[in-house]
């Protein structure tokens, strides 16, 4: 046992049997399994273990809880660097390394504590009346220095090796709490066969009685809660989740946790589970959180040494680890008095200090006769450097005259249980002061939750096992499985428990003393009367102003002292002076571990087209389009984006291209009312088109605006196929739902996303005909047979294929559709097919480069602001039907004059570029809100036009045909003067097409 | 008391004990030339300005809370000025030029913090847009530069810009004026300013119905009895539809819950504010050391300040695969607040159809970058019955007449932008 001088020789709940090595700041220790970081760090005689916050304060470990305010350390090292955790949730395991933090150059001589002796400069909210002066320090001096001394430890340095996944579970009876009412419930609830997901965050069960020296049905308290555990874990119906920390509850009973999987095991290997964050539905919510102990406030009731009264007996009884040997207990109420018996009984040399009087007294029964207790008195300041070293105290009439000074190592304090409610403030539920416990509890509840034990405000231990079994029993019924009611089992009688709540000594205490409410936040007594002073006195105010109840254990320790100390300062009942409203995380819960598997490479789906691979084998770079990895263009050797580009268009242009539209967005539409249905979709009408013919159609939204654009082919009388674009595929999906159920659910007509189903490939040029005439089987090709706008189903091989003759690019073109599975089949037969008319694949940019030459307008265009009429869609617009947008799109402000129209764009000097993005102009240089006259929403080089051409949308264009503006990207400090145009550029009759 | 370095050490030296309410909690009079409804940043900056700018100080301002209750003190606290439609981008340039001195006018500190608002775009469709926006931007006189990933990659080192990642950084488009402010000390400082001007703040009094005469608002109804007023502003956020509902009016307005989401305070890792193109996701660290998020809405329509999971998963899959580094980094809190959604995104200050009957608000994300813009032509409004030419186009009837601002193309559900 070298070194581990505070670990007891016996007792305990740790295996006394092994040895782990642990460090700490770089010093190494031993501990054994079982304990957590911070009973390793008490065994080995290490107090000081942070900083807080503000003013650099020497802090120690002070519960044995996720409430920990003050023993935040920095745990692992490179990616698994995880700061500000807790050192009492910190299992030991071998090889755990821990750093303090928030210090420097080291935590025991910490420079910034000089920020403690500028306290009566930087009183709460002191930022708002200061470094105002002069107005340039601010940003230049003040603001960099503040946020240099903020926050507590520093993240990783690198991405973190382990791996996090999502669980869900369904409950009839959710258990948040193993302790002794949890287990109850859980038990009864099981009996009875309801389905039950018990979760408690610490890892073993029992709750406080893990750490009680207790007895509970004839047995020791901790080997009865296992005992619990074993035989539920034993049952099919029962989920038991150690280790899980339930953060939050939302609408509907649902709730999240974070199951801790593999922190205790010390794993290195990258690849391993980490944690697992549970989504839990349940039908019933038994909430049996227990309760959290408020410390007293009193003069430099922070330093290393000085403890909460209920977890000085948790060190000893379940770690067996004893935090001071000559201790000081100051109390107000009951409770404490078993953590005098406790620590008498390890062998500490205790006396106890009660602000009550003695007939209030109900705990000193439990007390060996030795112990010193002293009624009606209280601790009112400490003295001690890194470690606390003596207590004074005074009589609870006079505070400000010090009786007699304690020497001490340890000061345990207690002002009180506040019950676990956080989990239900969230959704509204408001808590009310019960005075029977000086404390918050829930009055009222909604149906489907049951408060028990602790979290009820039930401090007896008998009467929580009791509320326990019946809310079990209750849960169980409410979802229909029938119980016996069991008896619970009996407990060893203790002392009822009674307190005296004591918010603050009055302020003639030393002034050179801090009494610390909020420890690692650094809000004092002082600050919360600075705050009432200046008219901060609500708790909400009080809060924001002072940050008390902002740090990293949420107020679990404060807030409600801070409640009681701003009642008796404004002189209003606890009741008026407000609460805040506990939010999730009730503890909180990493990144990592909240985005599960959705993260990195799998944050977002990669979608790749049939043809995929043929793409990558064949150089192709990509860009992306709504999760679809597309082909931008495919460079060959010793070519850039422009000359690759180029060759793609040129050759599409003079021999046969093929390009890769799987991504467009494809909907099958069965029924007879389908045609009337699209009709009322579109602009354009589609019910009278003939099958085995296509269209192009455009849809608006309902303000008018265009939605969407792409083809529509009618397969059979009731049988219709569309194509959406690439972006908008489920926008469009989820418009025509909802026009579908909402609108007109009187239509006959279903219809099916079929976007994967399909590969999809354009066939462009003068010799598509050719190229595909050889690989078609079914189908005569030829222009008479199949004109334009035709559609047939035919063979390719042995695939199935659907031939559209359309065109996006202005060539001769066709669209074949396949079975994905077959595409890649499919795309290299018509390759093969096409070798000796020189055909080639092209991207997306050829794609854009051809159809901005023809004036085909697409996504940018297309930006949610255009009518159809911007766009030169107008005559398609139907006059003699109604469809979404129709009366909206003819309001003054989309038709009159002003519009943003399409116009094309060509530079005066040949040799000139300009970008998408830029502006038009026709004062260079000037600046204001109508400068802009519009933008270029596409611009490329043309290789038919040997030059730059774009596309703009343009207030007024259509009538400034002609007009000279200036193309300017100042962000680029570019300018080029250009050629308003019409927006068509290549073949404006059409006929390449319709050859 | 000003606040002044020289009040600073006597108050040290003193132990604090001297200094004053920083509001006054004044009951509320029978009467008032204007009242406003609503004690958020918006209605207190109204309250100033109408006794700054125009002389009105016999004003009330009823809230029905506690002062900053709403989305003044849940809000991200993101600033900037970089917006497309030239009516928004005048609006808040002129807001951001306003947040520039107002600590110097409130004498109050609200620690406008300009480290610089960077949206970062990760594909050529993504950049074509940002430059589009940045020109507008620099045509309408708003700084704005253009950064590319080397440069990204040290504007914010957090950032993954390895090609490998999932959608790799291409670049981004910066406003080097944009930044944060403290949100708390924004309502405090207006309410201090405004009190010191002669405006009673009441807090917990709730305006539960309006005096409507022959088409002319006379007072309002309260929790706290009725009080009259020839001229009442409804800035209510998001209780707006409510609110108005009450005096008969119905508003093309959707109350929809947003989500603000923080961690634990740890040292600096990140100067700037970031937005990303690739999911609806921003981020900015705070004085404190806190990382703040934004995701989006949480898709449905509420009036309760409070959020659920999917909205929180979404946003932890966004902070680690845009900054892997954050992994272990815990969540410590989050909070929800009712953002008052438009179909066209951009928010109104405007009359109603009552006469002397105002109404600011629809703000969706953008309320608290606007807050004192929005106070200054709010009171233009009231005090002239005249728009103030930077808010003119912010009018109810935009949507008859279909001259909408729609500043993202997103539309004409609310939920949508
Ligand atoms: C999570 C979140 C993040 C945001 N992030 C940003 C951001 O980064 N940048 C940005 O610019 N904007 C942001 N916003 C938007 C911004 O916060 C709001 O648009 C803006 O704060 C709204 O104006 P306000 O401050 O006046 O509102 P509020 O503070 O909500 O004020 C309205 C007040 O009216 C009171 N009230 C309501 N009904 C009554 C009644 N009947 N009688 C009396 N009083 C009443 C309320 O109690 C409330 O105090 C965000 C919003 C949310 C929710």
């Amino acid at each position: 046992m070298s070194g581990q001088s505070h670990r007891l020789p016996s007792g305990g709940r740790i295996d006394r049997s092994k040895t782990v090595r642990f460090s700490f700041d770089g010093r190494s220790y031993e501990g054994h399994p079982g304990d957590t970081l911070a009973s390793g760090l008490i065994a080995n005689g290490v107090h000081l273990t942070g900083r807080s916050f503000k003013y650099h304060r020497p802090r120690g470990i002070t519960t044995s809880g996720s409430e920990e305010p003050n023993a935040l350390v920095t745990t692992g090292e490179g990616g698994r660097t995880e700061p500000n955790v807790p050192a009492t949730m910190v299992e030991l395991h071998d090889g755990l390394v821990a750093r303090s933090q928030n210090r420097w150059p080291s935590l025991s001589f910490d420079l910034m504590a000089v920020n403690s002796l500028l306290k009566p400069f930087f009183p709460a909210g002191f930022y708002y009346k200061t470094f105002m002066w002069p107005r340039s320090f601010w940003y230049r001096l003040y603001e960099p220095a503040i946020r240099r001394a903020a926050g507590l430890g520093t993240i990783a340095d690198q991405p973190d090796p382990d791996v996090y996944e999502h669980s869900y579970a369904h409950c009839d009876v959710l258990v948040v709490g193993a302790g002794p009412a949890g287990l109850m419930a859980a038990q009864a609830a099981a009996r009875a066969g309801a389905r039950v997901v018990l979760a408690d965050e610490r890892a073993v069960p029992g709750g406080h009685l893990a750490g009680e020296a207790i007895e509970v049905d004839g047995r020791d308290s901790a080997a009865w809660a296992q005992g619990i555990c074993d035989e539920l874990d034993g049952l099919e119906n029962v989920q038991m989740l150690l280790r899980t920390s339930v953060f939050g509850r939302y609408d509907g009973l649902t709730f999240g946790a974070v199951e801790r999987v593999g922190d205790h095991l010390g794993n290195d290997s990258s690849g391993d589970l980490r944690q697992r964050r549970w989504t839990i539905q349940t039908r019933q919510f038994v909430c049996a959180t227990g309760a959290i102990e408020r410390p007293l406030v009193f003069g430099d009731n922070d330093r290393p040494g000085i403890m909460l009264a209920g977890s000085a007996r948790h060190y000893v009884n379940q770690y067996g680890v004893l935090p001071g040997r000559k201790v000081v207990v100051a109390t107000n109420n009951d409770d404490s008095y078993l953590t005098a018996r406790d620590l008498a009984r390890a062998g500490a040399d205790v006396t106890l200090i009660d602000s009550r009087r003695e007939k209030d007294v109900t705990g000193h029964a439990l007390l060996p006769g030795e112990t010193e207790v002293r009624y009606g008195q209280c601790v009112t300041q400490t003295c001690g450097k890194l470690h606390v070293s003596s207590a004074r105290l005074a009589d609870i009439s006079e505070p400000d005259h010090i009786r007699s000074e304690l020497p001490c190592d340890l000061i345990c304090t207690s002002g009180g249980w506040n019950p676990t409610i956080h989990l239900l403030s969230h959704c509204g539920a408001r808590p009310k002061w019960d005075s029977a416990i000086s404390a918050f509890a829930m009055a009222k509840v909604e149906n489907g939750v049951h408060m028990v034990g602790g979290a009820a405000g039930t401090f007896e231990l008998q009467k929580c096992l009791q509320e326990g079994v019946a809310a079990g029993v209750a849960a169980a019924s409410a979802c229909s499985r029938k119980a016996r009611k069991p008896a619970a089992p009996k407990t060893e009688k203790l002392p009822e428990y009674r307190i005296q709540p004591l918010w603050r000594l009055p302020d003639t205490i030393s002034k050179a003393s801090a009494s610390f409410v909020d420890f690692q936040n650094d809000v004092t007594i002082a600050d919360l009367e600075l705050a009432d002073r200046e008219g901060f006195g609500h708790a909400e105010h009080a809060k924001r102003y002072t940050t008390l109840g902002m740090a990293t254990d949420q107020g679990k320790l404060s807030n409600v002292n801070a409640i009681g100390v701003l009642s008796e300062l404004r002189g209003t009942p606890i009741a008026e002076t407000g609460t805040t409203t506990y939010r999730p995380l009730y503890t909180p819960a990493a990144l990592g571990t909240l985005a599960g598997q959705r993260q990195g490479a799998e944050f977002r789906a990669t979608r790749h087209s049939a043809m995929h691979q043929w793409h990558e084998k064949n150089g192709a770079v990509f860009t992306e389009a709504g999760l679809w990895l597309r082909p931008y263009y495919y460079p060959r050797e010793g070519e850039d984006f422009a000359a690759a580009v180029k060759r793609e268009v040129l050759n599409a242009r003079s021999a046969v291209g093929m390009v890769d539209v799987s991504t467009l967005g494809k909907i099958e539409l069965k029924g007879p009312d389908s045609g009337q249905f699209l009709d009322r979709l579109y602009i354009n009408s589609f019910s009278k088109m003939k099958t085995g013919r296509a269209r192009y159609g455009v849809m608006l939204r309902e303000d008018g605006m265009v939605f969407d654009d792409g083809t529509v082919t009618r397969l059979a009388d009731d049988h219709y196929f569309i194509t959406v674009t690439t972006a908008n595929a489920s926008g469009v999906m989820q418009h025509m739902e909802f026009c579908h159920q909402v609108h007109w659910p009187d239509l006959d007509v279903q219809f099916c996303s079929v976007t994967e189903v399909w590969a999809a490939m354009a066939v462009a040029g003068p010799k598509a005909r050719d190229v595909l005439s050889r690989v078609v089987d079914g189908i005569d090709l030829s222009n008479e047979a199949f004109p334009l706008q035709s559609v047939a189903d035919a063979r390719i091989g042995d695939a199935f294929v659907r031939v559209l003759r359309i065109s996006f690019s202005g060539e001769l073109a066709y669209e074949i559709y396949t079975p994905a599975d077959c595409g890649l089949g499919v795309w290299e037969a018509i390759m093969e097919a096409g070798a000796e008319d020189g055909i080639s694949a092209y991207g997306t940019e050829a794609m854009t480069v051809m159809r901005t030459e023809k004036g085909h307008v697409a996504g940018p265009e297309l930006d949610g602001r255009t009518t159809a009429d911007d766009l030169g869609l107008g005559r398609m617009m139907s006059q003699r039907k109604d469809y979404i947008g129709r009366w909206l799109s003819q309001r003054s402000g989309l038709t009159g004059a002003g519009r943003s129209q399409l116009v094309g764009l060509k530079p005066i000097t040949n040799s000139d570029t300009f970008r998408m993005g830029a502006h038009l102009v026709t004062e260079p240089g000037t600046i204001g809100p109508d400068v802009s006259q519009g933008h270029v929403t596409t611009s490329v080089y043309s290789p038919a036009c040997d030059h730059f051409i774009g596309l703009a949308l343009l207030q007024d264009g259509r009538s400034r045909t002609g007009e000279r503006v200036y193309v300017a990207s100042p962000l680029h400090n570019e300018q080029v003067e250009a050629e308003v145009t019409g927006p068509v550029f290549v073949d404006p009759d059409g006929e390449r097409m319709r050859g | 008391m000003r606040y002044s370095l020289s009040a600073i050490i006597r108050n040290a030296a003193t132990g604090h004990k001297h200094w004053p309410k920083v509001w006054k909690n004044p009951e509320p009079k029978q009467s008032y030339d204007v009242i406003i409804v609503g004690g958020g940043g918006h209605g207190l900056a109204t309250a100033y300005y109408l006794a700054r700018n125009h002389g009105i100080t016999n004003v009330a301002v009823l809230e029905k809370g506690y002062l900053g209750n709403g989305n003044i003190g849940r809000n991200t606290t993101i600033v900037r000025s970089n917006y497309l439609c030239s009516e928004n981008s005048q609006f808040y340039e002129h807001s951001l030029k306003l947040w520039e001195s107002l600590s110097a006018d409130l004498n109050y500190n609200v620690m406008l913090s300009q480290r610089g608002a960077l949206n970062i775009f990760h594909t050529p469709a993504q950049r074509d847009a940002a430059i589009r926006r940045g020109n507008a931007f620099s045509l309408n006189g708003i700084d704005s530069v253009l950064v590319t990933r080397e440069e990204v990659k040290k504007l914010a080192p957090l950032v993954d810009c390895s090609p490998s990642a999932r959608f790799p950084v291409l670049g981004g488009l910066l406003q080097p004026r944009g930044g944060s402010v403290r949100h708390d000390a924004v309502a405090w400082g207006f309410a201090r300013a405004a009190d010191r001007r002669g405006v009673d703040i009441i807090q917990n009094c709730e305006v539960t119905g309006f005096q409507i005469e022959k088409g002319r608002v006379r007072g309002v109804e309260t929790s706290r009895g009725p009080i009259s007023a020839s001229k009442v502003g409804i800035v209510v956020a998001g209780r707006s539809t409510l609110v108005a509902q009450m005096a008969g009016l119905r508003l093309p307005i959707e109350s929809h819950v947003l989500q603000c989401f923080v961690t634990e305070p740890v040292k600096p890792v990140l100067d700037t504010v970031v937005m990303f193109a690739a999911a609806h996701f921003s981020i900015v660290q705070s004085d404190k050391g806190g990382l703040v998020f934004n995701g989006d809405l949480d898709g449905y329509n509420s009036y309760a300040q409070r959020g659920n999971m999917p909205v929180m998963t979404g946003v932890a899959e966004s902070a680690v695969s845009f900054m892997p580094r954050l992994s272990r980094l815990r969540l410590l809190r989050h909070w929800g607040g009712i953002n008052d959604m438009t179909p066209d995104g951009s928010p109104f200050i405007t009359r109603t159809p009552v006469k002397g009957l105002f109404f600011n608000g629809g703000w969706c994300y953008g309320g608290f970058k606007g807050t004192p813009a929005s106070g200054w032509t709010f009171a233009h409004l009231i005090a002239n019955d005249e728009p103030h030419p930077f808010a003119s186009g912010y009018t109810l009837s935009r949507f008859e007449t279909g001259r909408v601002i729609n500043e993202n193309g997103a539309g004409p559900q609310p939920g949508r932008h």
